[in-house]
């Protein structure tokens, strides 16, 4: 009961939060509903028994993904910080899609039986123990490349930003 | 009184489908370019989501055993590769603006005058 009003709780934070995200026309405070979304969403994870996972999301998304794209705003804005992030004059046919999305998903999803399933009782751990268990017995490949993706992703964003020096 | 109040798959596929919705519009509709990025990270979170709660559900029921978190480690997966996007993104960003003196996607038209 206390969850199911928890969840009610931040699952209206987290989507609220995201409608502030796209509707706010000051991009500074996109960047804040988007970390109070991701937080409301780091409690949902809570709720499913992900606690590592929520963590990881409060560590990287609330605290390192925001603050790097407030930066990014810092290093570009020009102008009225008010009127910073407005919408393309084509932002009707972008709202009809998104919403056909919806619909046809929420459908899917309302109408499909098999996925009408309640809690049950949750076997499977979900601390940092568990998931690094899996990571470094069964899906240790994948793990090694995603390694090799954030250095290549940390050595090609200094050397984006930094600009390169033109030889002769 | 048989109300069963508990939050079953359903209602977090939903949550998941409106932060996607929303990102979506937010990728079609906004002007400067952060933002979309932005847009884009709600999008991959909507995605962590379902992945979360497919695992928490479905898969619970299905096997219990060694593999029982893989979903998790997916939306693990998902976190790495979207940490790497917007720093190569923001990186690029920077880029465009060095040159154009602008973030607004109306104007990144160097293939067209």
């Amino acid at each position: 009961m206390a969850g199911t009003v928890v969840f009610f709780i931040f699952a209206i934070v987290a989507v609220s939060a995201a409608w502030g995200v796209v509707t706010s026309r000051n991009i500074v405070h996109s960047a804040l509903f988007l970390a109070l979304s991701f937080a409301g969403v780091a409690v949902l994870y809570i709720l499913m028994n992900a606690e590592f996972l929520a963590a990881v999301q409060l560590l990287i998304y609330c605290g390192a993904v925001a603050i790097m794209v407030v930066f990014a705003v810092m290093l570009t804005l020009r102008g009225d910080v008010e009127e910073s992030s407005g919408e393309t004059k084509k932002w009707l046919p972008g709202a009809i899609s998104a919403v056909l999305v919806f619909v046809i998903v929420a459908l899917v999803i309302l109408t499909n039986q098999e996925w009408r399933i309640l809690p049950s009782a949750w076997l499977g751990g979900g601390g940092a123990t568990d998931i690094s268990f899996l990571m470094f017995s069964r899906y240790m490949i994948p793990f090694e490349a995603a390694a090799i993706l954030l250095t290549i992703a940390l050595v090609g964003a200094v050397i984006l930003a930094k600009g390169v020096k033109e030889s002769k | 009184m048989n109300l069963n109040l508990s939050v079953g798959l359903t209602s977090y596929l939903l949550v998941g489908a409106m932060l996607f919705s929303l990102g979506l519009f937010g990728v079609f509709a906004k002007k400067n370019i952060i933002a979309v990025l932005m847009s884009l990270e709600l999008m991959l979170n909507a995605v962590n989501i379902n992945f979360v709660a497919f695992n928490r559900f479905v898969w619970n029921q299905q096997l219990n055993g060694s593999a029982l978190l893989t979903g998790q480690v997916a939306a693990l997966f998902v976190i790495v590769l979207a940490a790497a996007e917007v720093a190569v993104g923001l990186a690029l960003v920077i880029t465009i603006y060095r040159t154009r003196k602008s973030t607004s996607v109306d104007e990144f038209n160097w293939l067209k005058w």
